[in-house]
């Protein structure tokens, strides 16, 4: 029995560091954080005046710039396409390299080491293949290239594309959904980013093998037994991937999920080296508003809004999903 | 295992493949291509062209310093290394513990915990720099390369604890419940049981951190602020002016900054492979 | 147990050797000189000032202490949580101008007024330069050098092929526009990647309408923002934005430049930093006009002020006093490829532009640029800077005019 509960004090104590750390250096500062957002801070000198919800108000105002309301939606594409983009494409990678193909590790690696470079050279490197040219001084990048192939209608303006995929306020949809009264719904503001896209191209790139590895070992995982009996059962191949294989590898999926989720929401380096805040704010996101309105413009408490808002985000997404995990587990 | 598939389809696969190896490779075709010009020949139009001489000379500026009096990524490698390199051990170490803990040894709360760790993750950085250096400057670790490993460890127990508890997760309970019996303490098993099991969770976390320490700007640049013990990404990005850019010299660095990692990533891909397979990969 | 006990000593070792590297160095006679100069003539520059400096103070260590990108914006990052943590450089680069508010000069610089007496200064500066300087009644930085936001460049081929003269007006500007559309060559290149190239060019387009008063009235409140004059230099600046290169936001300056120099551009506003661009590449083909209609000196200086708290005092006023003198100036400046701020240096260190600019430095009026730190405090110039830079995308004058208007009732008021 002693040793019942001397083990549970040790368990507590290698845990203990790990929970200090945690309470200053994450909820102690994001405390300091949601309360500097509320005041009137934008000096180097802190100024805790409380002005309540005007910072907020500000931010999502359109006036002088919309600029959080572009970064709310381009976070949106953002997030969307890349999870999308690095699951779809590490899992057919993955798929593909799952034959034993001959050569397999130098596939492997070619696919994995992205992974290795900073997002600051990948931001660099994409910038210049994205380039789009102009139809006076020629293309240039990867519209050179299609030129080159022959497949010149793929020529597009990437992120200097100011776009966005909405729906019109005068369009039909549009006027149907103020008759309802949802006519905020069609806005630029809640709609596609295409310059995002482009965004989403290196980023997928950089983390496609990260998913590709997961589901590889996942796939790997998979007793060929089952895939045996599935095929020996008359399934055709399409059917063993749908009905064995895809459920089983569903948890890699959610896991998935929460890191490049992580990634893309904090997603900073990137940006600020392949595009910066794009044409009209079409590839801005909140961290760099952060970091442009904190350290140029000095607006202690603007930046500190945008960080609470983006926490708050992520609060209401992901520890409904964490709580309902590990109870689950803990019932299981 | 793969003795049913037609070779029709092995082919198509491997056309698929090689397709994809094209696409992956083309940046580091620019990068590469890049570094081997002269500024004067560097423009968005050539990109694709490769250099009407090759010369090593953009690698040798970014590697000894491209202007009088500026040091170049040198001086700055081995600070790297010995942040890094404590960082990642430290930091998988106590990711270690805590996925042990958080998955083994559930005691009261730790349910709760594990949500409240791993919110962690989620913080941007840019938000809490300025509280950031006024702890560590309360602490007395601030401008010094201790006190950046020491950042790194805190702001990657998150994501290490993850993988970790996860890996642990998926080794049976049954090991744990027979050394307990056996009168083993916690710290016993995990010693003599689980540690010696952990070296494929291991190779996962230290890849994983490895890359991100060794790739970190922000912290770098904030916490240590003198340049002979800055990292080597300070001094790559460095290696811009403030106005206009040595392209050339830019990929250049940026290809010597890559290579550690890269060769890690080269030497180690298959514990990784396995590390994933076994079993850090369940949600 | 052999395996517990390597265990054990690995971590032990992991954590003493890391441990070992919180020792810190400190003291010492050294200076630590912070910049974002980091690369081409701005290095250069600095080193040699450096080296003035270490003529006259051989026993002192200089520490070059840079952070680049973002044209300062890491600097000043990592500059903000130095000063308020308690560990600021012993000196650091600052745009002259109202840029010092940001770093609430009274409660964490040193004020330069003494210096500036005991060394003259206020006599051999420019009287605009000098009203420019002072904050809150006194002087918190020592300029090094003036640069110069208002110039038109253009390739010189192309204008004698076509046999134009590049345009003093901005009806010259837009016949000599029509002519080079239909030749397919583009008018006018501008990469706004950054965000900040937009601005720079309007403030010079503010200018040239409103004139050099009315453009700082803007500033101080003495010129309205929804003034009809506004509007007039918001369309000039669309009807201009019409015809520059459409992937302008894929490009930074420097790469919108190489347009110029491949014969595919005709003309670029921008600062003279660009002149040092086209030495190191090596290009001789341009020529340089003020941006039509401004007869006025757009400038912007970098200056180095003094943090009340920084560690080696008197290394750092004599650092303030090279700065400041001639010997100090000469040698920065045709480095860098900027003019000196005192007005009694030798023109004829200096390449062709540099010696024109000089020129107008002591002879044209000066307004402060805004884009740069000079006119506005940098809460107000960043939120400008978001405007204009959707407006180089949208286009839309009303809401634009009304965004500036907002902007400036914001900071205004404080």
């Amino acid at each position: 029995m002693k040793g019942v509960t001397r083990d549970r004090a040790i368990s507590f104590g290698l845990v203990a560091p790990s929970i200090i750390l945690i309470a200053v250096f994450v909820y102690g500062f994001i405390g300091f954080t949601g309360f500097s957002s509320l005041t009137k801070w934008d000096s180097m000198e802190p100024n805790f005046t409380f002005v309540g919800l005007h910072n907020y108000q500000r931010l999502f105002s359109t006036v002088p710039t919309d600029r959080f309301l572009c970064d709310l939606r381009n976070t949106v594409t953002f997030t969307i396409f890349f999870l999308v983009g690095c699951i779809v494409l590490g899992f057919a990678l993955a798929v593909l390299l799952d034959r034993h193909v001959r050569g397999e590790g130098i596939f492997r690696n070619i696919f994995l080491f992205p992974m290795a470079i900073s997002y600051i050279v990948t931001g660099v490197v994409w910038r210049w293949i994205l380039s789009p040219g102009t139809s006076l001084t020629g293309s240039t990048g990867i519209n050179l290239l299609f030129d080159k192939l022959g497949l010149g209608f793929l020529k597009w303006g990437w992120f200097t594309d100011a776009n966005m995929v909405y729906i019109h306020p005068d369009s039909r949809f549009g006027v149907f959904l103020a008759h309802i009264g949802l006519g905020g719904l069609a806005s630029p503001y809640i709609g596609i980013s295409l310059a995002m896209i482009s965004v989403v191209l290196a980023a997928s790139w950089q983390m496609s093998g990260y998913t590709m590895a997961m589901y590889l070992a996942a796939l790997r995982g998979i007793p060929t037994e089952m895939r045996e009996a599935a095929r020996v059962d008359g399934a055709t191949e399409l059917q063993v991937y749908m009905r064995v294989i895809v459920p089983m590898i569903r948890p890699v999926t959610l896991s998935a999920i929460i890191v490049l989720g992580h990634i893309s929401l904090k997603i900073f380096d990137l940006v600020v080296s392949m595009t910066g805040p794009g044409p009209a704010f079409a590839t801005d996101v909140p961290a760099y508003y952060m970091w442009d309105t904190t350290f140029r413009g000095n607006n202690f408490a603007s930046g500190a809004a945008i960080a609470t808002l983006l926490l708050l985000v992520v609060a209401l997404l992901i520890i409904p999903y964490l709580v309902s995990t590990t109870r689950s587990e803990v019932r299981a | 295992m793969t003795a049913l598939v037609p070779r029709r389809s092995v082919s198509v696969v491997y056309v698929l493949l090689c397709l994809a190896c094209v696409l992956y490779l083309l940046p580091v075709y620019v990068l590469l291509v890049t570094g081997l010009k002269s500024f004067q020949e560097v423009s968005l139009a050539t990109m694709w062209k490769f250099p009407s001489k090759l010369s090593l000379e953009s690698f040798s500026r970014a590697w000894s310093g491209a202007y009088l009096g500026l040091t170049g990524l040198s001086v700055n490698f081995m600070n790297s290394v010995y942040i890094t390199v404590p960082g990642t051990l430290i930091s998988s170490l106590l990711g270690s513990m805590n996925g042990y803990v958080l998955s083994k040894w559930r005691f009261r709360g730790a349910n709760v915990l594990f949500p409240l760790l791993l919110f962690g993750m989620f913080i941007p950085y840019q938000s809490i720099l300025i509280p950031l250096v006024q702890v560590l400057q309360t602490i007395g670790i601030y401008g010094t390369r201790g006190g950046l490993i020491f950042c790194h460890v805190v702001y990657g127990i998150p994501i290490t604890t993850l993988i970790f508890r996860n890996y642990y997760a998926a080794i049976p309970d049954e090991l744990v419940e027979a050394s307990k019996i056996d009168g083993a303490g916690i710290l016993g098993i995990y010693f003599n049981i689980l540690f010696p099991l952990s070296l494929p969770g291991f190779v996962v976390v230290m890849i994983w951190q490895f890359t991100s320490i060794w790739n970190d700007f922000l912290f770098a640049v904030v916490i240590t602020s003198e340049p002979s013990l800055q990292p080597i990404t300070v001094a790559l990005n460095n290696l811009a002016g403030s106005f206009s850019v040595e392209w050339n010299v830019q990929m250049a660095g940026a290809l010597i900054a890559a290579l550690p990692t890269l060769l890690i990533y080269i030497f180690l891909s298959r514990y990784f492979m396995s590390g994933l397979l076994a079993g850090s990969v369940k949600g | 147990m052999a395996r517990r006990f390597l265990t054990v000593f690995s971590i032990v070792l992991v954590l003493g050797a890391s441990l070992a590297l919180v020792a810190c160095g400190g003291g010492g006679n050294k200076l630590e000189i912070y910049s974002w100069w980091t690369a081409g003539g701005e290095a250069e520059g600095l080193k040699a000032l450096m080296d003035v400096y270490h003529k006259q103070y051989p026993n002192v260590q200089i520490i070059n202490a840079t952070v680049a990108g973002g044209a300062g914006t890491n600097a000043k990052a990592v500059l903000a949580t130095r000063l308020t943590g308690g560990n600021p450089p012993d000196a650091f680069q600052l745009h002259a101008g109202l840029e010092v508010q940001k770093y609430d000069p009274e409660k964490y610089l040193v004020p330069l007024d003494d210096l500036y007496k005991s060394q003259g200064l206020d006599k051999v500066f420019p009287q605009d330069l000098l009203s420019l300087l002072q904050y809150k009644g006194h002087y918190w930085g020592v300029p090094v050098d003036i640069h110069r936001a208002n110039v038109l460049w253009y390739n010189k081929k192309l204008f004698a092929d076509n046999r134009l003269q590049p345009p003093a007006t901005w009806d010259e500007y837009f016949k000599v526009s029509k002519v080079f559309k239909a030749k397919k060559i583009i008018p006018m290149t501008m990469g706004t990647k950054e965000g900040w190239e937009s601005c720079h060019v309007f403030e010079t387009v503010l200018i040239s309408v409103l004139g050099p008063d009315g453009y700082k009235g803007l500033w101080t409140g003495a010129t309205k923002w929804t003034d009809p004059k506004v509007t007039d230099a918001l369309n000039l600046y669309k009807n201009m934005l019409a015809d520059i290169n459409t992937d302008h936001a894929a490009l930074s300056w420097d790469q919108a430049l190489q347009y110029l120099l491949d014969g595919k551009a005709a003309m670029f506003i921008m600062g003279d930093w660009t002149n040092g661009w086209f030495t190191s590449k090596n290009f001789t083909g341009y020529g340089w006009e003020c941006v039509p209609g401004t007869k006025v000196f757009d400038g912007l200086s970098d200056s180095f002020a003094l943090p009340k708290k920084a560690p080696h005092m008197q290394n750092a006023l004599n650092w303030l006093q090279v700065c400041g003198s001639q010997a100090g100036q000469a040698a920065f400046n045709p480095l860098k490829g900027s003019i000196p701020a005192r007005t009694d240096v030798d023109p004829s260190l200096f390449n062709p532009y540099s010696q024109s600019a000089m020129k107008d430095w002591t002879s044209e009026p000066i307004a402060p640029s805004v884009m740069h730190g000079a006119a506005a405090i940098e809460k107000w110039a960043t939120v400008y800077k978001d405007i204009m830079n959707t407006f180089a995308t949208n286009l839309d004058v009303s809401t634009t005019q009304q965004a500036l208007d907002q902007a400036a009732k914001d900071n205004l008021a404080m």
